[in-house]
Formats: C-alpha cells, sequence, structure tokens
C-alpha cells in the first residue's frame, strides 16, 4: 500500500488545502492521473499520484489544511494481492451492453473495436497492454476524465477517445464539454465581438434572452488591460472563486519567494537586442496560410528560442540547491502568466525546446488559459526549469528580472519596436526585441549568458529552424 | 337610323338595332351609309387621298401579316393581338387628329402606332425587344408609346387607359389648349367600371375627350351578348350626357367623317363625344388564341366586307386606282417593312446593367 | 423645444398640410387639388378648407366618387404637363385605384423607355385607432411601399407635414403621401425650414444609444413617448422616423442600429409581409453583425380592426407593447 501524500509544488510551499478529492475509495488511477485539487497560497492545482492501481483509504477531508508530506490517502498499487476489481458503474450501463456475458478482458477488446469493424485490423489498433494495466483501454478512463466528464456533463460513452487505444483524453472531455459548454445562443454581434477580441465563447455566461452571449458578455470575459499575456489567451473564463479570493495569500508568497531569491542570488544582467525581421516575416507567412484559430503569435518564437538556447547552454537550464547546480532533465520552460486579480505564476511547459511551434503556441494558450482558471497541474507548477518573462505587451522594453528559486536564470523579453537598425552598413527601420538575461552567478558567469544570448538571436534569425 | 346595320352581316341579336332609339335621347346616331357622298376630304383631292387610306391600312395589314410570320420563326414573343380587319377604325380616326392631339391606345394598337405616324421601324424594333424600340424594348408588342408624338400607349389593362386619357383631355381643357385627347378601347372595356367613371367624368367635366369604341364583338373569347345587357353601346354612351354615334369601322371612309364630326365638335368645346365603330377582327384574339368561340362562316362573312378590299373595290369602280398603282403601293410597304425588319434585327439587344434604368426618373433604382 | 422663438409658430399637422398646399399653389399655376369632397366641402378632414376660396373650383376640384377614374386623370394631367396633387380620402378607398397607381402611374415611365415621367402626388389618409372598424382603419402604405417607380411618403410630425410636399411636387416620379388619421390634430411649433427636406433620408427623430425604435407615421409619437418611458428605466432608446418608406433609407437604418444594436420596428400594419418585415430584413442583411439581440416588431394583430374601443386598442401597436419589445432586447 503507497501513500499519496501532500506534494511540494514550489519551494515556497510548506503546506496546502486538500479542496476536492477528483477519486473515490476503490477507483483505479493510473501514474499521472490527477485525483484531488490542492489550493495553496499560490494557486489551486489538481494534483497527480505517482502510482498505478486503486485507491484505498481517503485520509483527508476536503478544507483540510495539511504540511507537505502528509499522507492524503492510501494507494493499493496493481497487481497486488487483495487489490478490489473495478468497481461497477451503475450510472453507465451501456458499457454492459455488448459485454454482459463477456470477460472483462474479452469486454475490453470488444469495446475497443470499432462498432462497423467486427474484427480488428492487424497492427492498426494499439497493442493491447498486459493484462492488470489497464492503459488504453476504453471504458477504463482514469478518475481525472471520468471526474472531469461528470462535472461537465459529458456523457463519456458519446466522446470519440484520441488518446492510445481510443481512450478518452482529457483533451477529449474538455473539446466535448467545451462543445457542450458553447452556449445555445450567442448573438451575431456577440460572435463577431469574440472573434476580434480573441474570446473563447465556451465560457462565456449569457446574459441575455434565454441565455444568450451578448456583445456585454463578451466584453466583460475580453481579457482585461492589465493581463500581460493577453494576446496568448485563449481563454477568458471568469476567475474561478478560489483565484478570486487568492490575492492576499499569493502577494505574501511572491513577497517571500521574491526577497528570497534578491537576498540569496546574486544575480548578474546580460541584454542584447535581436533584429526580428526574419522571424516576423517567417510568422506572417506561415500565418498566412492558418485558419485564425492556428495562427502563431511573436511570443511563440521568443519561447522557442529561449528553450533552444536553455538546451544550448545547460549551465542555464537547471536549480541550485545546497548541493550546488544540478542540470535540469529537459527544458521546462517556465512561462510568467500575470493573473487577473493580480499576482503571478510561471508555470512550465514542458519540453518547450522539442515542441514545434503549433504545438507550443497551442500549449501556450492552454497554459495561460488554465493558470487563470486556476487549473495548473502539479507538474506544470514545480517542474520548470528556466523562466521566461515576456513583458512586451506591457509596452516595456526590456526587463531585468529576478530569478524564480531553485532556478537559475530567467530570461525576459520586452515589446517588439520598429527602430533604426543598420545592416551592412545601410540603415532601415526594422522590429527589434531586447533579450535581457538575469543569471546567477553561483551557477555560471557573464560569458555563459553571453553564449546563452548570442544563442537566443541566432535561433531567432533562422526561424524556419526553430 | 343605322341602316349600314342591316347591310352588315353581324352576329349580334336582332335586339340591337334598338340602337336607333338612341337618336331619341341627346345621341346623335348616324351611319357610314348615310355618309357616302364620297366628297373630296379636307381639300385634298379625292383619289390622292383614297390612295394615302389605301396606303394606311395595307401597310397595317402587310407589317402585322410580317409579324405573325416572326411570331412563328420565334423573333417576337409575349402577346401579339393582331389589328386585321379593324384596320379602317385606326387609320380613319387619325385623319381627324392633329399632330398637336393625343392618343391613348389599348394592347391591340399596332395599327393605330403606325397610324400615328410611329415609323414601322422604331415599332418593329419594339417587338424584338430592341433599345432601337419605340418604348427601347422595355414595352414590346403591348405597349408601343411615343412622348413625341402623344401617343401614350398600348395600355394592357382593359380600360386602364380611358382615366388617363381624361387627363389628358383634362390637363388641356384646364389651359384652354383646343386639342383633343383620342381614347381608343374595345367593346371589352365597356364593361369595366374604369369605362363608365371615365364617362361620368368628362361628361360632368365637359373634356375634350374623344371615346372610340371598337366593337369587334368580342372581350376575348366573350361574345358581346354574353358580356353587356345593352348591347347598343351608343345608346348607352348617351346616357352619359355625351352625343354618340354607331358607326361601320368596316369603311374607312366612314369613320374619317364621323371622327372628323366629332372632333370638331369637341374643339369646339362641345365636351366629350362617344364613336362606336363596328368592326371585327379577322385573327384571333391573340397568337396565343385557338378561336374555338366563333363560327368561321361567321370570320368569313366579315372577311367579304374587308375595309381594305373595299377602299380597292371602290376605288377601282371609280377608276381612280390601277393594279399599277396598288403594285407600287405594295412595293413602298414591303421595302418600308423589309427594312423595320432588317434594322429592328441589326440593332442591339438591352444592356442588362441598364436593368433599372427608367424605374424612376434617377437613372436608376436601388431600393 | 424652444417655446417663445419669434420665428415659430403654433399650428396643427392640418394646418401644415394645407399650408403646403396653399404654398404649392400659389407658387405654381400647375398645380391643382383634385379629389371627393376637397372643394367645398374642404377635404374630409378639413385638410383642404378654405383653398376652394381662394384658389377656385377648376384648380380644388371636387371629383365623383370615381376613384380610378379620377387618379387616372391625375395621371393623365400630369403627362400632360400639369402637377396634380390627387387626394383620395382614405387609403382604405385608394384600392379602388389600385390599377391607376400600379399599371400606369408606376409603370408608364419604364414601359415608355423613359418617355413618360409622371409628376403626380397622391395624398390620403391612412390607419386605424378612430374607432373606424375594419374597412376605415387599413395601414396599406406598406403595400405601396412594395410598388418600384413611385415614392412612398408618411410625414409624421408637423414640420414634415409642412414640409415634404413641395420636394414631393418637384419630383418627376408619383408620390403617395400617407396621412395618418390621428396626426391631423397634433398641434405644436412650427419652425423654420432651414433647408429642403431631403426625400431620400430618414430622420432620427431622438438620439439614443441602447435600442433603435424605428418607425414611421401615426407609430411616432408611440415611439417617443415609449423612449421617455425607456429613458426612466435607464434605456437610452433612439427614434428613427423613416418618414420615406419607398426608398428607404438603409443608410439610417444601417448607422442607428450600428450605434444601438438591438432594433424595435413598430408598425401599424398587420406583421406578415409588411413594412416592418421590410425593414426588419433589411437589418438582417445588411447589419446581421452588429445585432445583439433579435430584431423585434410592433405591429397590429392579425386581426380585420374591430370597432370596439378595447378591441381596437389591443389590435394596435401600444407604447407599450413598445416599452416591452424594448426591455425584451435590452435586458
Amino acid at each position: 500500500m503507497a501513500e499519496f501524500t501532500m506534494p511540494s509544488l514550489g519551494a515556497d510551499m510548506d503546506e496546502g488545502t486538500l479542496q476536492e478529492w477528483l477519486v473515490r475509495a476503490g477507483d483505479r488511477v493510473r501514474k499521472g492521473d490527477a485525483v484531488a485539487v490542492v489550493e495553496t497560497a499560490k494557486s489551486t492545482i489538481e494534483v497527480e499520484c505517482f502510482e498505478t492501481g486503486t485507491v484505498g483509504k481517503l485520509l483527508v477531508d476536503p478544507g483540510t489544511t495539511v504540511p507537505v508530506g502528509a499522507a492524503l490517502a492510501l494507494i493499493e498499487p496493481a497487481g497486488e494481492p487483495g487489490a478490489p476489481k473495478e468497481r461497477e458503474k451503475p450510472d453507465k450501463p451501456k458499457k454492459r451492453r455488448r459485454g454482459d456475458e463477456a470477460r472483462p478482458e474479452e469486454r475490453e477488446a470488444q469495446e475497443r473495436r470499432p462498432a462497423a469493424q467486427p474484427a480488428p485490423g492487424p497492427a492498426k489498433e494499439p497493442v493491447p497492454a498486459p493484462a492488470g494495466v489497464n492503459d488504453g483501454v476504453r471504458g477504463d478512463e482514469g478518475p481525472l476524465i471520468r471526474h472531469l466528464a461528470e462535472q461537465a456533463g459529458v456523457d463519456l460513452d458519446a466522446v470519440h477517445g484520441s488518446g492510445p487505444g481510443k481512450r478518452v483524453t482529457r483533451a477529449d472531455v474538455e473539446r466535448a464539454a467545451a462543445a457542450r459548454r458553447l452556449p445555445a445562443r450567442i448573438t451575431p454581434l456577440a460572435r463577431r465581438l469574440a472573434g476580434e477580441l480573441g474570446v473563447d465563447l465556451s465560457g462565456v455566461t449569457g446574459t441575455g434572452r434565454d441565455g444568450a452571449v451578448r456583445a456585454a458578455d463578451v466584453r466583460q470575459a475580453a481579457p482585461g488591460p492589465t493581463a500581460p499575456a493577453e494576446q496568448e489567451s485563449s481563454g477568458a473564463a471568469a476567475a474561478s472563486p478560489s483565484a478570486e479570493r487568492r490575492p492576499a495569500g499569493m502577494r505574501e508568497a511572491i513577497a517571500g519567494l521574491m526577497a528570497r531569491a534578491n537576498r540569496e542570488i546574486p544575480h548578474y544582467y546580460l541584454s542584447t537586442t535581436v533584429d526580428l525581421t526574419a522571424a516576423m516575416d517567417w510568422m506572417h507567412e506561415y500565418n498566412r496560410h492558418c485558419p485564425p484559430g492556428a495562427r502563431l503569435l511573436p511570443a511563440a518564437l521568443l519561447l522557442k528560442a529561449a528553450a533552444r538556447a536553455a538546451r544550448e547552454v545547460p549551465a542555464l537550464n537547471g536549480f541550485w540547491t545546497d548541493d550546488g547546480f544540478s542540470a535540469g532533465r529537459g527544458v521546462h520552460l517556465g512561462v510568467a502568466v500575470s493573473l487577473r486579480g493580480g499576482g503571478l505564476v510561471a508555470p512550465a511547459l514542458h519540453d518547450a525546446d522539442t515542441l514545434e511551434l503549433p504545438q507550443l503556441m497551442a500549449g501556450l494558450k492552454d497554459l495561460v488559459h488554465r493558470a487563470r482558471t486556476g487549473r495548473l497541474r502539479g507538474s506544470e507548477v514545480s517542474d520548470a526549469t528556466i523562466t521566461v518573462t515576456n513583458l512586451g505587451d506591457q509596452g516595456v522594453e526590456s526587463v531585468l528580472g529576478v530569478i524564480y528559486p531553485p532556478q537559475v536564470a530567467l530570461v525576459g523579453f520586452g515589446r517588439v519596436v520598429e527602430r533604426p537598425w543598420a545592416v551592412d552598413g545601410l540603415l532601415g527601420v526594422r522590429p527589434v526585441v531586447t533579450a535581457t538575461l538575469s543569471a546567477d552567478h553561483r551557477a555560471t558567469d557573464g560569458a555563459v549568458g553571453a553564449r546563452y544570448l548570442t544563442a537566443v538571436d541566432r535561433f531567432l534569425q533562422s526561424p524556419e529552424e526553430i | 337610323m343605322s341602316p349600314a346595320r342591316g347591310t352588315r352581316k353581324r352576329k349580334a341579336s336582332p335586339s340591337t338595332q334598338g340602337a336607333s332609339t338612341a337618336s331619341t335621347g341627346r345621341t346623335t346616331a348616324t351611319s357610314a351609309a348615310a355618309a357616302s357622298e364620297r366628297e373630296p376630304v379636307a381639300g385634298r383631292p379625292r383619289t390622292e387621298h383614297r390612295r394615302e387610306l389605301l396606303h394606311a391600312m395595307l401597310r397595317i395589314r402587310r407589317f402585322e401579316e410580317r409579324c405573325v410570320e416572326l411570331y412563328s420563326a420565334a423573333k417576337i414573343r409575349g402577346f401579339v393581338h393582331l389589328y386585321i380587319g379593324e384596320e379602317a377604325v385606326a387609320v380613319g380616326v387619325n385623319e381627324a387628329l392633329t399632330s398637336e392631339d393625343a392618343v391613348v391606345a389599348t394592347y391591340r394598337e399596332h395599327g393605330h402606332a403606325l397610324a400615328r405616324g410611329i415609323p414601322a421601324e422604331a415599332v418593329m424594333a419594339e417587338m424584338y425587344g430592341k433599345t432601337t424600340g419605340c418604348s427601347g424594348g422595355r414595352g414590346g408588342s403591348m405597349h408601343l408609346f411615343d412622348a413625341g408624338r402623344r401617343f401614350y400607349g398600348g395600355n394592357a389593362i382593359v380600360a386602364g387607359g380611358l382615366p388617363l386619357a381624361a387627363g389628358l383631355a383634362l390637363a388641356d381643357r384646364m389651359r384652354g389648349q383646343p386639342r383633343v385627347t383620342c381614347c381608343f378601347f374595345g367593346d371589352g372595356a365597356y364593361a369595366e367600371g374604369e369605362f363608365h367613371e371615365t364617362a361620368n367624368l368628362a361628361a360632368l367635366w365637359n373634356l375634350p375627350l374623344l371615346l372610340v369604341c371598337e366593337n369587334n364583338l368580342y372581350a376575348m373569347g366573350t361574345a358581346i351578348e354574353r358580356h353587356e345587357a345593352q348591347t347598343d353601346l351608343a345608346l348607352r354612351a348617351a346616357s352619359y350626357g355625351m352625343a354618340a354615334w354607331a358607326v361601320d369601322g368596316m369603311d374607312v371612309e366612314a369613320v374619317e367623317r364621323a371622327a372628323r364630326r366629332a372632333a370638331e365638335s369637341i374643339r369646339g368645346g362641345g365636351g366629350p363625344r362617344f364613336l362606336e365603330m363596328r368592326t371585327y377582327r379577322f385573327r384571333a384574339h391573340s397568337m396565343y388564341d385557338p378561336d374555338r368561340y366563333r363560327d368561321k362562316t361567321e370570320v368569313e362573312q366579315w372577311k367579304a366586307g374587308d375595309p381594305v378590299t373595299r377602299l380597292m373595290d371602290r376605288t377601282r369602280e371609280d377608276g381612280e386606282l390601277g393594279e399599277k398603282e396598288l403594285t407600287g403601293i405594295e412595293r413602298r410597304i414591303t421595302e418600308e417593312i423589309d427594312a423595320a425588319v432588317e434594322a429592328a434585327e441589326q440593332a442591339p439587344e438591352e444592356s442588362v446593367e441598364d436593368l433599372l434604368r427608367h424605374v424612376t426618373s434617377r437613372s436608376t433604382e436601388v431600393t | 423645444m424652444g417655446t417663445g422663438r419669434a420665428d415659430e409658430r403654433k399650428t396643427t399637422y392640418r394646418e401644415a398640410m394645407r399650408e403646403a398646399m396653399r404654398e404649392a399653389l400659389r407658387a405654381d399655376d400647375r398645380v391643382f387639388l383634385m379629389g371627393e369632397d376637397v372643394g367645398r366641402y374642404g377635404g374630409c378632414f378639413g385638410v383642404s378648407l378654405g383653398l376652394l376660396e381662394e384658389f377656385g373650383p377648376e384648380r380644388i376640384r371636387d371629383a365623383p366618387l370615381s376613384e380610378s377614374a379620377f387618379v387616372g386623370a391625375g395621371i393623365g394631367a400630369a403627362l400632360s404637363g400639369l402637377r396634380p396633387i390627387v387626394e383620395i380620402m382614405t387609403v382604405n378607398s385608394s384600392l379602388l385605384a389600385l390599377d391607376q397607381i400600379l399599371n400606369n402611374a408606376a409603370t408608364l415611365l419604364h414601359m415608355s423607355g423613359g418617355q413618360l415621367p409622371v409628376p403626380l402626388v397622391i395624398r390620403m389618409t391612412t390607419g386605424a385607432g378612430r374607432q373606424l372598424a375594419a374597412q376605415h382603419s387599413h395601414s396599406l402604405e406598406g403595400w405601396y411601399a412594395h410598388i418600384p417607380g413611385i415614392r412612398v411618403l408618411a410625414p409624421a410630425t408637423i414640420g414634415d407635414a409642412r414640409h415634404m410636399l413641395a420636394p414631393a411636387l418637384a419630383d418627376p416620379d408619383p408620390v403617395l403621401i400617407f396621412e395618418h388619421g390621428s396626426l391631423y390634430n397634433t398641434a405644436g411649433e412650427l419652425a423654420p425650414l432651414s433647408s429642403p427636406v431631403d426625400l431620400d433620408r430618414a430622420a432620427v427623430r431622438r438620439r439614443g444609444t441602447d435600442i433603435s425604435l424605428i418607425t414611421y407615421g401615426g407609430s411616432l409619437p408611440k415611439a417617443l413617448a415609449a423612449a421617455d418611458e425607456l429613458a426612466a428605466d435607464d434605456i437610452s432608446a433612439e427614434v428613427v422616423d423613416l418618414r420615406t418608406l419607398r426608398p428607404l433609407d438603409d443608410e439610417t437604418i444601417d448607422a442607428s442600429v450600428a450605434r444601438t444594436h438591438r432594433a424595435v420596428i413598430v408598425d401599424e400594419a398587420w406583421r406578415s409581409g409588411s413594412l416592418a418585415a421590410e425593414v426588419s430584413a433589411r437589418i438582417a442583411e445588411r447589419s446581421l453583425y452588429e445585432l445583439d439581440a433579435p430584431v423585434e416588431r410592433v405591429c397590429s394583430a392579425e386581426v380585420p380592426i374591430p370597432y370596439a374601443r378595447l378591441l381596437e386598442q389591443a389590435a394596435l401597436p401600444r407604447t407599450a407593447d413598445i416599452v416591452a419589445a424594448a426591455h425584451r432586447a435590452v435586458d
């Protein structure tokens, strides 16, 4: 029996409040499934478990605040004797309709087949997981998925699974929920405005007749002028109640963390101005062939360049602990997102250096949206290996930031501005951005930092390659 | 008072002979036969005048015969109503009108338009729907117009032209202009309220209006005794307090004399006059009409009194017209119609961009 | 309204219309008035009272009850160079002249290939509200607005009653003027005319930001009253007086809807196939993406207008109906 404990979601966290269980005793969970919602001083986070098995006892009631490391629940690892069978789901009788007499394995196999194809085509379907491991088995979606579906009122049977073995993924549920949530009535003006303001209508509550979303609802939902990454935000749902309660606690947490960073970390600062002509030209050309929803923003290119440079200069990508520097495993780019009610989070965009630009753009939108709606995952809060802050939207030209401990570097981008710029002895007007680096002098020296900024510049000169 | 009636093979029941009673009212009924003195008209030599009348009637006849051909060849479309058989009315009445007078006609108005002096080329082009047509191709056979010649259509709503004609006459009266407005309409229009409203208004206001009813005995396919309670139309018109005559509409000279008499009294301030022109169309109502509602024998009897033939015979009898002259008239008409057809063929089609022209006086109306 | 201004004077809609005719008759001897009881009687609604004495029976011409004949005569006289004002007693009896209006007045110019413009003005009373029952309560101006070739006006204010006739007479084409029977007694100040009325333009009678009340004729006072009530509810209503029903002033409607994003169309005619339907369709065609609420229509109930007072009032658009429709759109 393994314990599921209150995780540490950042250097500044020493306790958390269990807000909501996403599982019940007897539920089967897989490693990585979100099982609970925890509120910390900074954010409301879905925390995941690191075991595959069955939930035993829930040890903590919602609303209880416990220190980091305290046991929250017991999990019976899979394959151990005594593991209870999959809990019946009486609310899903349809699951049984074709497998009443079949043993679970057979039933699963049947259900994985599309109805129209009685015999699974060879090698077209993923190889079924070994017995006892239920990955990829339709009807055995993780508790998070079930919880999300339940919450959103989505009928899992009706959802097309896009995951391995047609398993319904979180994205599938969210898509289904979004489709379901899309208000039934949206006035033409509201629809037009939503497009213009980049507001995702699925999260907007209509105040018009029969719940119609009207222009005022869209304007209300539109990102406010204080949000730095507003143009990256795909979502505009009102902040959740917990998000609204956040400011005081969050300010305190940020205060503690930043004071510690400034006290402990000997910062050094470098900056360089990067000619973005190539990057912008490339991006505009790319966008010309894209539907509006899939278009890239300059931020995506800047983040990608920052991530690639971090891979190239690993000394800046990692953590400084008492034992010295330890390089991060992968480049998990912390993206500073300011919250609507005030405050700041910097969740990680995992493996940002390996993401294709469209994926990175989508990931960024998703991350910003979830950050603002208090739906970040634990790993996103704690995994960042280097942070990028992009205050260009706020109109500043350069940012000399404070490093997030225990990271060792913070990259800043200012506003993309047109400046007179000499190229090969000729003066022209070009779009440029000032890239800055705040680095921990304990971990690196200026030369390393310089190498980093040079790499950022180089990547931005060859946008087609990043 | 209408001796001509007895000589004509009218299908109308004997009771219509009662038209003579019109004389007992304020009606002055006359007859073509009564005015058969064949004296020179309007100071012109009789021979020359008769040749002009003959030419005018033949021109209408040949023009319409060509229209039948062209219709069969699908060059002309829409409703086409032929005047063949009734030419004496348009030609004879026109003799009484000046270029200052106004004419309002019906949808069977090729004859009136040609008699009025609208060039055959402009009428033919209109039949073709070409821009050079007298209505710019917007009207077609039923809507021939020529503002300069004061020819106000071409009205395809039965009796619809009557009130309009009263208005033209009213304007002249109000301005003291000694002009006549002549309105042609058929026996079918006689059953419409608009005829009676107009007759009343014209008599009431003493309008200089010449009402010419072309009684061809059929309102499309309905014989007059089936649509009029009293088939003596002049008699009834007289009841409005205006002088009314019944005239042999198959005798162009009789028509002319009656029209001159009427026009003169109108010009003299006598108010409206009504002429019932007893006539007959030799062809069906329109190109679509199977003509099942009348006897072939009836048609043949009326054809025996063909106004063109009658005038020809009369001039031959009087030694006024030889075959040579007749051939010359026919040749000139053929040449004119050939030229009209050729011009219509060559004329430009209306541009579709101009569709909205002439809806209002602003060149196009969007709404 | 600035009371006490020396150049404004107290008058009524009826007097304003009479003054407009008097002015036209004095200014142009081609102008004459023709219709039933326009002379000795002084007009069924008293509009032409006194004109016979000044202009004589030739120019103030009593016509027999022959709508088709005297409307047609007006057309003929217009063709011949005069400028007739034909008064049809009410829109109800105008149906007897519909053939002349539609088949001649509206079509002659086109049928003749542009040779025969018809500079004719036809005035008539329209509308319900005076317990005159089904045959004398029609609002058929929308039917006439269906017809290409004619212009349809609906003066709703004293100013328009006074100032729309002159441009109508100057129009080379037929113009129909619909005077709502309930407006004749409207009294108020007549402001001096700063510039001739543009017959192609609707008038914004009241500016607002939250909703457009689009109306004309006898419904204008109701819409203005509704706007007052809405203002008390903190709803700023713009009131658009179409005043020219054909051609419709799309630009003014578009601009208003673009400002307010909501529209209520008030039309005393029956809803089906009405002018309100036309305006509504145009908003959908031209301004869909400006709309923040469905277009509302306040029209008459689809019933022959009853005699009984309460039933008649219930059948017609009321201020309260307009207010309610506006609330549906805004709330």
